[in-house]
């Protein structure tokens, strides 16, 4: 049997909320082994399609993981295969860090039984991943933004999904800890895994393989980063306040305040 | 893992103390610390022995709701009496009361009816009655219990009608208010051995559940979309929670009378020591409940011997003295 090319696929997705098209019909895929970041300015619905993606929203359309339409597919299994991590970082202050990061392994535990020595080791080699292993007894409401951050970003990875949906992940993250989470972003497709994050900084969404980016509820363009037609939909989508350069083998965003000054 | 000693030392507190309340508890009379105190009296056999379980058991149903309604509605200001069942019970026990004052006063014939009637029922039995039919009004103008905020304010509305109402009823009929105020003070005096055997009937199984569903507990402490992300049920939590919850508190309001926070100060006791998972937490707050009003039966009885002072007057002054002083202890860790 051959696996689907997409691991996730969105047919006439659309998000309704008050009466206003959250997210516009739209048809979006995402292809398996890959990393697509989302970008777009304030309000353009990125987060809502993650959600939705996720199953978090009432949406109408379709959506297929990994081939097999999410509805048909039991809560517990969805849970394993499509792992979410939410933009903000709320949690209970007296819950300990290292059981934080446990609760990622619930889809894996049946309801009466405990955590397994697997689900222990996965727990120390995700911590270690995002460097938090030394917070584990601390209680979230002790930690910083960033420190949090990271343990919440340990909690999504110990779900080990092949699906990863991950809004705003570098939130807090200092620059070390950013690229500690490029490199762990990039092990993750290297084994397969399907990785999908909201950014903000563009010129960390233009170090994934793909961008989608997204205005007013619409999808504006999906393409490779290094695509110059992707540079100009970005241009475009941020208003040609933004201008793509290649810097040292990367891609970089630059605000572009235009020729005479900000009255572009 | 570290943390393990440290729950096992807290435990063993927690279960060594409630003993010496309850050895003090079989010590306690009408007359102040009895000392040469035997098993065989059956003053101590009848009376003090199910009182001081009553309490116990009392305590440990609001301690166990307290930290249901905590995690829950993931707040750490929740308390049992959240969803309208304080003053549901209340206006049960005030209709009660009214039927019979009035019945009394005004109707000689209508004794003979109203009293068996409502005695059968009996104070306890409107008080739970009460108890229920206010938790499922709020259920009712909540829309069902998949909206917290909506819930929660469901609650304090349908607490401050029936609270009024409780007040018309006392204003109309005067004769009942000294019966209603020691309702209203909460009492541990009436509890006979039926009570207790009640209680623990109540809380055995609600206990069992809550255990049961205790990790899905530990899911929502990151919030309700994460927790559906870990394809927990939520839906099913809510309503099965919000049944335990609401048993637990109508069981123990019901016989015990409104005792003022000790299901809000019992779990954040446990929390304030030990970082812990919903499974020893809910266990550890049901025990700390149950030692807090042990306690404070002993010291109500023991207070102002041989008055008695009623024990919901001190739980409120030492709960809400503990929470005051919480407060003050940690003015920069709020709740963002």
């Amino acid at each position: 049997m051959k696996p689907p090319a997409s691991a996730l696929q969105a047919r006439g997705l659309q998000v309704t909320l008050g009466g206003r098209d959250v997210l516009q019909p739209m048809d979006v895929s995402f292809a398996r082994g890959c990393w697509t970041s989302v970008a777009g300015p304030n309000g353009a619905g990125k987060t809502t399609l993650l959600k939705a993606l996720a199953g978090l929203l009432p949406a109408t359309g379709e959506v297929d993981v990994l081939g097999v339409a999410r509805h048909s597919l039991a809560p517990q299994v969805r849970a394993q295969q499509l792992a979410w991590l939410g933009q903000t970082a709320d949690g209970d202050d007296d819950v300990r860090a290292g059981d934080v990061v446990m609760l990622g392994r619930l889809p894996h535990q049946r309801w009466w039984q405990g955590p397994s020595a697997q689900d222990h080791a996965v727990v120390q080699t995700v911590m270690g991943q995002t460097q938090c292993w030394d917070l584990r007894q601390r209680p979230l409401g002790q930690l910083s933004g960033g420190e949090r951050q990271r343990v919440l970003l340990a909690r999504a990875l110990a779900v080990q999904a092949p699906v990863l949906l991950m809004d705003e992940p570098l939130a807090h993250l200092d620059m070390p800890h950013q690229v500690d989470w490029l490199a762990t972003v990039r092990g993750l497709v290297a084994q397969g895994v399907t990785v999908v994050s909201v950014m903000h900084e563009l010129s960390l969404a233009l170090r994934a393989d793909h961008i989608l980016l997204m205005d007013a509820g619409r999808v504006a363009h999906q393409g490779p980063c290094g695509d110059p037609q992707t540079h100009a939909a970005l241009r475009q989508v941020f208003n040609r306040r933004v201008r793509v350069q290649a810097l040292g083998g990367h891609w970089v965003a630059m605000p572009d305040e235009g020729e005479g000054g900000p009255s572009a | 893992m570290s943390h393990r000693p440290h729950l096992w030392r807290w435990g063993t507190a927690v279960l060594l103390l409630t003993v010496v309340c309850a050895w003090l508890g079989l010590m306690t009379g009408s007359e102040g610390l009895d000392t040469d105190w035997r098993w065989s009296d059956p003053i101590v056999q009848d009376i003090r022995w199910p009182r001081t379980l009553g309490a116990w058991l009392a305590g440990a149903l609001l301690g166990l709701a307290g930290a249901l309604a905590q995690g829950l509605f993931r707040n750490p200001l929740a308390d049992p009496y959240l969803l309208g069942s304080a003053s549901g019970a209340g206006l049960g026990v005030a209709s009660a009361l009214a039927v019979v004052s009035w019945g009394g006063a005004v109707i000689s014939p209508g004794v003979a009816w109203a009293q068996p009637w409502v005695w059968r029922l009996g104070l306890t039995g409107c008080a739970f009655a009460g108890a229920w039919g206010a938790v499922l009004l709020t259920l009712l103008l909540a829309r069902g219990a998949h909206h917290s905020l909506r819930l929660l304010l469901s609650g304090v509305v349908v607490g401050v009608v029936l609270g009024a109402l409780t007040s018309l009823l006392m204003v109309a009929v005067p004769q009942a208010w000294p019966v209603m105020q020691s309702f209203l003070l909460g009492s541990t005096a009436m509890i006979g051995m039926p009570a207790v055997v009640l209680m623990a009937w109540v809380l055995l199984p609600s206990l069992a559940v809550a255990l049961a569903m205790a990790r899905w507990l530990d899911g929502l402490r990151l919030g309700e979309d994460t927790a559906r992300s870990l394809g927990l049920p939520i839906g099913l939590l809510r309503w099965v929670l919000i049944g335990v919850l609401a048993l637990c508190t109508a069981t123990s309001v019901a016989q015990a009378g409104l005792i003022a926070f000790v299901g809000l100060v019992a779990p954040h006791l446990v929390r304030s020591r030990v970082a812990l998972s919903y499974g020893p937490l809910l266990m550890l707050s049901a025990a700390m409940g149950g030692l807090l009003l042990c306690a404070a039966d002993v010291l109500a009885r023991a207070f102002m011997a041989p008055r008695e002072l009623p024990v919901g007057i001190l739980t409120a002054v030492l709960g809400g003295g503990y929470l005051l002083w919480r407060l003050h202890r940690q003015p920069q860790r709020g709740t963002p």
